[in-house]
């Protein structure tokens, strides 16, 4: 059973992904479109980034993740290097934690 | 293939490669605490190993794995994942003309698609340096998630909780790095109204809907892309 139902999930995550980039090949979109759909990827991205912030599961993260991700966020947005930015990031949340801020 | 691989790997600038680097090691992290949590909860060995090579998509692991150690059946664990993986579809529309032509190059880098590789290639604005940036950090991912996969698996909690350390900031950090040059550089216009109207949603929907569900729904944002600029040709 477990075997199908990796084979399943397997499958039908390729489905999605094989079905944008081939479907993105086979049709010539006009700019404007072409611009939408980029737009598209963008929403998705800063929705997933907002709900990985804030969110675990269906309840609010508390307050470390949020604190370590706007240090971390800004840092980045700043142009210090990336990985100064994620210690940073992750060594604030990770001690707001150790002082007992969830 | 290796001389493709060569090739691409030098066309990425140093900060991009970092960046690749940096969150190859962080997915080593993630993939280790899946493949501990997945035995954890009675898995046998086989299947975190083989989750992480053919489905290569971490949320949906671990929300599969969670479905079926709270009891919640196979069926339920495979539509949930479905779900929660169905914005691959749209990122394949946007980003799939970088993959490449031919037959095996677009079976690889379909799978090789992932929300990381779709930000990289979003952030450069040359189409060779998206292209490089796209293989580069799915191949990256990849080799990371599933390494540190078999490790969890094999050697057990090495990192009990990868929150601990602060991990779970990663990914959110990552995708704003890359995301926020693009909202508010010159090719910022019409992009700044649907990307906050679709967060706001997501962000609204989420105590009250399954995972993956208001992520999706952040798409209705589109709706607020100036009229202006969707009726240019």
């Amino acid at each position: 059973m477990t075997v199908v139902a990796i084979l399943l999930l397997a499958a039908g995550t390729f489905a999605f992904r094989y079905g944008g980039t081939a479907l993105r090949e086979r049709i010539d979109l006009p700019e404007h479109v072409r611009e939408l759909l980029s737009t598209a990827a963008l929403v998705l991205l800063v929705a997933l980034a907002s709900t990985a912030a804030l969110a675990k599961g269906q309840s609010f993260a508390g307050w470390a993740l949020p604190a370590g991700v706007v240090v971390g966020g800004v840092l980045a947005w700043r142009k210090v290097p990336f990985l100064v930015a994620v210690v940073a990031g992750t060594g604030t949340a990770a001690l707001l934690r150790v002082v007992g801020v969830s | 293939m290796i001389m493709a691989m060569r090739s691409l790997w030098r066309t990425l600038d140093p900060e991009t490669l970092r960046g690749i680097l940096t969150i190859t090691g962080s997915a080593a992290v993630s993939g280790a605490s899946f493949g501990a949590i997945a035995v954890a909860t009675g898995q046998p060995l086989w299947v975190p190993i083989t989750m992480s090579a053919l489905v290569f998509a971490g949320g949906s692991q671990f929300l599969a794995v969670g479905v079926l150690a709270g009891g919640g059946g196979p069926v339920a664990a495979v539509l949930g994942g479905l779900v929660l993986n169905a914005r691959h579809l749209p990122f394949g529309l946007a980003v799939g003309h970088l993959v490449g032509r031919g037959r095996v190059a677009r079976l690889v880098g379909s799978h090789l698609l992932v929300d990381e590789s779709v930000a990289f290639a979003l952030a450069q604005r040359d189409p060779g340096q998206a292209r490089a940036a796209l293989w580069g950090c799915g191949a990256g991912l990849f080799a990371g998630w599933n390494l540190g996969t078999v490790l969890g698996a094999l050697v057990g909690d090495l990192i009990a909780d990868p929150a601990a350390l602060g991990l779970d900031v990663v990914f959110p950090v990552l995708l704003l790095a890359l995301v926020l040059p693009v909202l508010t550089g010159s090719q910022r216009q019409g992009k700044l109204r649907p990307v906050l109207v679709g967060a706001v949603v997501a962000l609204a929907t989420t105590p009250f809907l399954p995972a993956g569900v208001p992520v999706l729904l952040s798409l209705v944002g589109l709706f607020a892309v100036p009229r202006r600029e969707a009726a240019a040709t």
